[in-house]
């Protein structure tokens, strides 16, 4: 079975088991709001608040938001050991990787899909006034964060720590992912926009992407057999 | 080998206590003063742990990709020696930032990058010991990500802020700073490759303590 | 696919452990195509780590298994495509219906015919009628129904079975000897750990027991498998 096959299966899979109870976006999404709630109590001055802080608040919110849909995506997986299953499967086994990231990553575009407007409005911040960077500047991020956060959640699938052990390991490795979407984002949404500056912070998630992924797939196998 | 090691510890211990004297007599750097002096332990310091965090990295990879439990115990010494040298450096910088900038801390590539290098092998400890059976692969490809991420969180950083002095600082050094720099740097790099073997001497003796344990009923 | 295949099973001298805890010690044996091989043994004996390294899930600390004439490594993919498992977490998504569950494997194992196979699994389990039911609303029999169709979908060589008869009617129990006799006439190696040593009473060929992780067969002679099982605890 070819690897792409294999990858639109696995994903496909995990989309039709979210639609199914909508758990994962429903918490994630809320969660999102909600640490966008706390930020603003300690960001916003009379009544506003600056721009820099609105590309903070959007960024950790996806990330903490991240975190918890990783980890819940994985204890699916982890409740009847249908990881095990999955690996038991003869396809390869970057395939099964992919596909879960595939899956991840769509999950967190949709909560991003509620949460960027949300920011946008409660913040009166331009998210939408250059969107294709925009855009950009989210994909990549997300892909990065997913693209580590989905070889972290596996490989702590089988761990007993996993819950405390995830964002220890997954928040000190994406830090350059938060640095460039918050500076990218901000850069955004200055007065008069930065646009150079916001295209190399893309620049430089896309490479992180690249190299990340990369590392990832060859990752993956090794770390799941014990 | 074994015979070398006491020498080594005598060389490195004579080298560490005649440094200071060095430092002494070294020239008074005028817009700087006295806190300039603790640049010779700061920058070796900093140097020997990004070493140690490229030895863990590169161990880490030969153990997952060659299988070979040799590569583990030297990664998970260097992993430990990489926090300890951190440590170090995240010490001795704000002593120097407080009077230089007239702040503890500064958000500063240099000081962040550090921070964070720091973290993920702190990371690595933790998943280590807490990860329960099986998480010497894991923590080994937390090492490997370290090792990939130096470029990245260097560049993101320094693209974020910089107020460090440059690298360009040390090839510019007055000559008669140059020798107790060298010095100092010759030190630490002795320092850490003691601590390496003997870090690494003692996983192996806990390696072969759980295979007779393991073996015991046979 | 042919080169993976294999007619026997071999542990040779293998060993696990976890940390300081042992759970295999030197086991060896051997399984040829066609027999039904039990694995015996108090809980914490080690019978899952046994299936897990069969399995190729875990890799021994020491000593080799041998699929064939070949390792895990050697076999790769295609080996694993080659051995089927049912174990005691049942490998099932409860979101998902008994079809969706099987036509998932059957998409993963790479058969051609998906919805042929997988309303032929759901009628030898009897579950064609609520095939479009999510698998949460299942009993534990009909789970363990389902679970066993998931693991025999691919016509393994070598086929792993965890406590099957756990939550099996005696119907049902009986429909299960039977599908691990037809496997058997066709040449599968099956190998199965339980405690429900009646059930598999008249389909075993070969059985060990486990005991702290040593492997020792059980002696042949007169009495049930429970009697000769028990002396063998005892003595």
């Amino acid at each position: 079975m070819s690897f792409l096959r294999t990858v639109a299966v696995v994903m496909r899979k995990d989309l039709v088991v979210e639609t199914r109870s909508m758990e994962v976006v429903y918490t994630s999404a809320l969660f999102a709001v909600l640490c966008v709630l706390v930020f603003a109590f300690g960001f916003v001055q009379d009544g506003r608040a600056d721009s820099a802080a609105a590309a903070a608040i959007l960024w950790i919110a996806i990330a903490f938001a991240g975190t918890l849909a990783l980890a819940r995506v994985f204890d699916r997986e982890r409740q009847n050991e249908t990881l095990r299953a999955m690996l038991l499967a003869p396809v390869p086994r970057p395939a099964l990787y992919v596909g879960k990231l595939a899956g991840v990553l769509t999950l967190l575009l949709v909560v991003e899909a509620l949460v960027v407007p949300l920011v946008a409005l409660w913040f009166q911040a331009a998210l939408f006034r250059h969107a294709a960077l925009m855009a950009g500047l989210i994909l990549a991020g997300s892909t990065g964060y997913a693209a580590v956060g989905t070889l972290f959640a596996a490989m702590l699938a089988r761990s007993r720590s996993r819950a405390s052990l995830l964002p220890l390991l997954l928040y000190p490795i994406t830090i350059p992912v938060i640095i460039a979407g918050v500076r990218g984002t901000a850069a955004l949404l200055q007065p008069d926009a930065d646009l150079p500056v916001a295209r190399a912070w893309l620049m430089m998630l896309v490479s992180f992407d690249a190299v990340f992924i990369t590392l990832s797939l060859w990752l993956f196998e090794p770390t799941m057999t014990e | 080998m074994k015979r070398l090691f006491p020498l080594l510890v005598v060389l490195c211990i004579a080298m560490f206590a005649y440094a200071p004297f060095l430092i002494v007599n070294a020239p008074y750097e005028s817009t700087m003063g006295l806190v300039q002096k603790i640049f010779y332990f700061h920058v070796p310091a900093a140097l020997t742990m990004f070493l140690s965090a490229f030895v863990a990295s590169i161990a880490a990879a030969v153990f997952l990709f060659g299988r070979k439990p040799g590569a583990d115990r030297i990664a998970v010494s260097a992993a430990e020696l990489t926090v300890l040298f951190g440590l170090v450096v995240l010490i001795t910088g704000p002593l120097w930032a407080r009077k230089a900038w007239g702040v503890w801390w500064q958000w500063d590539a240099r000081l962040t990058s550090t921070l964070v290098m720091w973290l993920v092998f702190q990371s690595y400890l933790l998943l280590r010991r807490y990860g329960g059976p099986g998480s010497d692969k894991l923590s080994a490809a937390v090492a490997v990500f370290g090792g990939a991420l130096v470029p990245f969180v260097y560049w993101s950083v320094n693209m974020w802020r910089t107020v460090h002095p440059t690298t360009s600082v040390v090839p510019t050094l007055d000559a008669s700073m140059r020798g107790p720099f060298y010095f100092c740097l010759l030190a630490f790099f002795l320092l850490y490759a003691l601590l390496l073997a003997a870090r690494t001497m003692l996983e192996a003796h806990r390696a072969r303590l759980e295979a007779l344990y393991l073996g015991l009923e046979d | 696919m042919a080169s993976a295949d294999f007619t026997s099973l071999t542990f040779r001298d293998v060993t696990r452990h976890f940390g300081r805890r042992r759970a295999l010690h030197h086991v060896t044996f051997t399984c040829e195509a066609g027999e039904i091989v039990a694995v015996l043994g108090a809980n914490g004996a080690g019978k899952s780590t046994l299936l897990s390294i069969a399995a190729t899930l875990l890799t021994p600390s020491a000593g080799s298994v041998l699929y064939g004439a070949q390792s895990a490594r050697d076999g790769g993919i295609a080996l694993r495509g080659r051995i089927g498992v049912l174990g005691h977490d049942l490998y099932l998504y409860p979101e998902l219906t008994a079809a969706e569950n099987l036509a998932f494997f059957a998409r993963l194992y790479g058969m051609a015919n998906v919805e042929a196979v997988v309303s032929a699994s759901l009628t030898r389990a009897a579950l064609l009628e609520c095939a479009g039911e999510p698998v949460s609303s299942f009993s534990r029999g009909m789970r363990q129904r389902l679970a066993l169709e998931r693991a025999l979908l691919h016509s393994p060589r070598l086929l792993l079975l965890d406590e099957p008869f756990t939550g099996l009617d005696d119907t049902a129990s009986g429909v299960l000897r039977e599908r691990l006799l037809e496997s058997k006439r066709s040449g599968a190696i099956v190998v199965v750990t339980t405690h429900d040593l009646e059930s598999i009473e008249a389909l075993v060929d070969t059985a060990f027991v486990l005991t702290a992780g040593r492997a020792e067969p059980l002696r042949a002679g007169p009495g049930s498998l429970r009697q000769r099982y028990r002396s063998h605890v005892v003595s």
